[in-house]
């Protein structure tokens, strides 16, 4: 089977490369473009550390492939950082919310899991800004981590939707 | 206690140093890397529990377009490894298999080409012949008569037996013979895995100056970088292990690793960098993971609920090789014995060999199997005597100052306030009369090690060790091999130098876990070793720069003026005129000038000695599960956590919670929901949809209080925090269930088919 030349839409910038069709979108970030900050800590759709935003839409790179990715707007954490900082040197930036208080309210032990439990987050507050207890961990539920027996996460998602869209 | 101690960084929450890089996604973890020209590796692993290796043909994937590399056991030095360094028998691995395979995915062969796809297909081109033998995969079936010997090479007294370990003080027999209460069980507790995120990955480069470098997920570079040495047959120094980010460890990256070996032997012979990276797959199907035990406890009390005497028999699974067994089973026979007084005890561990994938060092270190015995046997005991469980506890629990025969001394104690704590919080005597049916309540306790004594690795260095380079900015520079697997070492370290140097911890710039630039050396992070071992390295070194510093301070006063100089906010003052303080800075600029320009540079190292045979301080703790049993399905649905305990002085807080509830989440796994099913020593749970770890929405809420102590032996008061809080949750929710149903498991773990078993609903 030949290649195919696809462009794929990274966190803004177009980026044209060949593929095998079978390559999943997870091979393509890291191993093709390096972009490393999206992990891969299954490849079977079960853990999430792989999670990115397609349109919006969170999924797992790790089973999505790279073909059908193609015309769609391609969120990762590395973008996720960007958009924020755009315009502001990286000392003084501030990041996203979400990763701000990831960082504040000790959500991030190892490390690993974080950019999937980030990119999930954002899905889960663009589409329910005000969760409740229950519906953050139900917006985790495919997300796994072995680190911080995920309350800290879950103080961490809260205080960032009150950031986000504060109570009056 | 503490509280008399005014820290002004010690004792806070301050976020983690490495948040913010992990956060945006640019942490580097070894998958991560990419180097010019590099070779994507993989292993070729048995099929077989147990054969022996007749012929190996790498023709057809050497013929492979893409492939520059085939190796096998017959490639490689015939060199042994194995952690145990000071038992050399005790070493029977092979980075790659040259006789037998044990163990269905021991690894046979490796593979280098140019991308993953053709180190794959080459893989499969590889054809081995094998001769099989009987397999063994239990210890019954190990210790049976006629069972296949599984190291047939050395000699051993019982076969298949690779090791074991003998403890006794008092007279039992005695002291059996008086007891009014005798009981005598056997427990089974399972295999679990580490199911660290991150699977384990390296990088090995060839620098054609004869260095090596490997870049390598692991909890030890130190370990690795000397097993490196003797099985590469280089010198140590030449090789130069760095540990990126790590995801994350609890046991399972402690010793040195086949692919690190042939990542590093395949870069060397071809001069190219190599990547191998294990997927999950391999993970759970051939990864290291918590022994399984048989265990045989007699124990006996007099009426009045004191603990007289214990005899604790205990098997350990141990897989196809040693690996951490050694310790395991050696730890075992203490944590039998600790949290109470037990006057006279005996304990005997054997680590057994079978045809499965080899067990090794895992959160809790034999502490959890040892403590789900030990205290479920305490809360049997309880009810037949009627004695509370909080009471018969309080009235053994050791106490600060109480001496384990011949093994250690508790320097500080916090186990019976921790108690007192936790019935407080839960309302314990009341809410336990008051239980609706298929509620229970349920109580577990905990008493862990920070970092051991025993020398088992053979080091020729010091335990750990720190060096500190100031600068006349007044900043300086933290050099460590301490090692960050994701616990917080890197930002609790830095804590701890800012407190006893007076600086801000962005004053401190950190290198860690290089082997060739950080001090020689530190055994790396297991055992809950790190803050007391290299906390206590790390202020030796802070403290050397203060003599320094005041040495030349004080040149700016009379001598009557100063009695005691401190540091604090940047400055080093008299402890009478705060007004007259000199900043840090500038204090070390007058040193350097005053030795023509050489730098100001502190070295400090901590090993312990005298210090008995276990570890300078122990941790304790009590926890409450409330539970609620379907009495239909037998589902078990933890309600609520309690926790008290005792970890002395938390450097920082909220690391400490961060641990303590990563520990219930392993604890609920442990207890509930992850197994590893196996059939003729094949792993048929090798994804995470069969393999269960608790996800957010398992997990109960809790709440946990600290009780305050301060360690003698530790950096400004601290101890172990965050390993010994994965060994009370089973005991406690096992109770709580006995509570809800009246069923005692006394064979983890407590699946619903077991409850409903043991209610006699199936
Ligand atoms: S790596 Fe994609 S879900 Fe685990
Ligand atoms: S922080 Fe380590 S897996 Fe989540």
């Amino acid at each position: 089977m030949k290649k195919e030349l696809i462009t794929l839409n990274i966190n803004g910038d177009d980026h044209e490369i060949a593929v095998y069709p079978w390559r999943t979108l997870n091979e393509v970030l890291r191993d093709q473009l390096h972009l490393t900050g999206t992990k891969l800590g299954c490849g079977t759709g079960d853990c999430g550390a792989c999670t990115v935003l397609l349109d919006g839409q969170s999924v797992s790179s790790c089973l999505t492939l790279a073909v059908e990715a193609q015309g769609q707007k391609i969120t990762t954490i590395e973008g996720l950082a960007l958009e924020a900082a755009a315009n502001k040197d990286l000392e003084k930036c501030e990041l996203d919310p979400i990763q701000e208080s990831f960082i504040a309210k000790g959500a991030i032990q190892c490390g690993f899991c974080t950019p999937g439990m980030i990119m999930s987050t954002k899905f889960l507050l663009d589409h329910t800004p005000k969760p409740t207890e229950a519906e953050i961990r139900a917006g985790l539920s495919g997300n796994l981590c072995r680190c911080t027996g995920y309350n800290k996460i879950v103080d961490a998602i809260a205080d960032a939707a009150e950031k986000i869209s504060p109570t009056k | 206690m503490s509280t008399d101690h005014n820290f002004s960084v010690v004792g806070k929450s301050l976020p983690r140093s490495d948040g913010r890089i992990k956060a945006v996604g640019a942490a580097q973890y070894a998958d991560d890397i990419f180097l010019p020209g590099m070779l994507f590796g993989k292993l070729l692993r048995s099929p077989v529990a147990h054969a022996r290796i007749k012929s190996i043909d790498t023709s057809a994937a050497e013929a492979l377009p893409g492939v520059k590399c085939v190796i096998t056991g017959q490639d490689i030095p015939k060199v042994k490894y194995g952690n145990w360094r000071l038992v050399p028998e005790s070493q029977d691995e092979y980075a790659l298999a040259i006789d037998k395979v044990r163990f269905i995915g021991d690894e046979v062969a490796a593979v280098a080409a140019l991308d993953k796809d053709s180190a794959e297909e080459a893989i499969r081109l590889i054809k081995v012949e094998y001769e099989e033998l009987p397999g063994a995969y239990s210890v019954e079936e190990s210790l049976a008569d006629n069972a296949p010997v599984i190291h047939d090479e050395y000699h051993q007294d019982i076969p298949n037996i690779s090791l074991d370990r003998k403890i006794e003080y008092g007279d039992l027999d005695k002291a059996f013979a008086e007891a009014d209460l005798v009981l005598d069980d056997v427990f089974t507790v399972h295999a679990t895995s580490h199911a660290y995120m991150e699977p384990c990955s390296c990088v090995a480069e060839y620098d054609h100056d004869g260095r090596l470098t490997i870049w390598t997920s692991t909890q030890a570079p130190y370990f690795v970088q000397c097993l490196l040495a003797s099985t590469l047959e280089m010198r140590e120094n030449d090789i130069r292990v760095i540990k990126p980010f790590v995801g994350g460890g609890f046991g399972g990256k402690m010793e040195m690793r086949p692919w690190e070996f042939c990542a590093a032997f395949i870069a060397r012979k071809l001069g190219r960098p190599v990547k191998f990276t294990l997927t999950r797959e391999e993970e759970l199907a051939t990864g290291r993971r918590r022994h399984p035990m048989r265990i045989h406890s007699k124990v006996g009390f007099s009426k009045e609920g004191m603990l007289l005497a214990k005899e604790f028999n205990v098997h350990l699974d141990g897989g196809a090789y040693n690996s951490m067994g050694p310790t395991a089973c050696f730890l075992c026979g203490n944590f039998g014995a600790m949290l109470y007084n037990y006057p006279n005890y005996r304990y005997y561990g054997a680590h057994v060999y079978t045809n499965k994938p080899p067990a090794g060092a895992m959160r809790g270190f034999g502490a959890p199997q040892a403590l789900f015995v030990a205290e479920t046997q305490m809360n049997v005991a309880a009810e037949k005597l009627g004695i509370d469980p909080v009471d018969i506890r309080l009235m053994n629990a050791m106490e600060t100052g109480d001496e384990i025969p011949g093994v250690a001394t508790i320097s500080s104690c916090g186990f019976k306030e921790s108690l007192i704590k936790v019935a407080e919080m839960t309302n314990w005597r009341e809410k336990r009369k008051n239980l609706k049916p298929g509620q229970g309540l349920g109580l577990g306790c905990y008493s862990f090690i920070s970092g051991g004594v025993f020398n088992w690795f053979n080091t020729r260095y010091n335990f750990t060790s720190a060096e500190v380079r100031a600068f006349d900015d007044g900043t300086v520079h933290l050099m460590t091999m301490a090692s960050d697997i994701g616990q917080g070492c890197d930002t609790v370290l830095r804590q701890i130098l800012a407190e006893e140097l007076g600086l801000k911890v962005s004053d401190i710039r950190l290198t860690a876990a290089d082997t060739a630039v950080t001090p020689q050396a530190d055994l790396g992070t297991w055992g809950s070793r790190v803050t007391l071992m290299a906390g206590n390295a790390v202020r030796k070194a802070a403290q050397e720069i203060k003599e320094e510093l005041f040495r030349m301070v004080s040149l700016k006063f009379d001598l009557n003026v100063i009695h005691d100089l401190r540091c604090g906010d940047g400055k080093i003052y008299p402890a009478n005129r705060p007004d007259r303080a000199v900043p840090f800075g500038e204090a070390v600029r007058m040193a350097q000038r005053a030795k023509r320009g050489e730098p100001v540079i502190g070295y400090g190292s901590y090993t312990p000695r005298n210090k008995g045979l276990v570890t300078p301080a122990f941790s304790f703790g009590a926890q409450v599960a409330e539970c609620e049993v379907d009495k239909e399905t037998g589902a078990v649905e933890v309600k609520f956590m309690t926790t008290a305990h005792d970890c002395g002085t938390p450097i920082n807080p909220m690391s400490v919670e961060g641990q303590l509830e990563g520990s219930v989440h392993m604890g609920l796994g442990y207890a509930l929901s992850e197994q590893f099913i196996m059939k003729e020593g094949k792993t048929l749970t090798t994804t995470f949809l069969d393999y269960k770890i608790p996800c957010a929405e398992d997990m109960p809420p809790g709440i946990s209080v600290h009780v305050d102590t301060y360690e003698p032996d530790g950096p400004f008061g601290a101890k172990e925090a965050g390993e010994g809080l994965v060994s009370p949750t089973a005991p406690a929710i096992a109770d709580a269930v006995y509570a809800a149903t009246g069923y005692r498991c006394m064979d983890l773990p407590l699946t619903p088919q077991k409850v409903l078993a043991g209610m006699n609903k199936i």
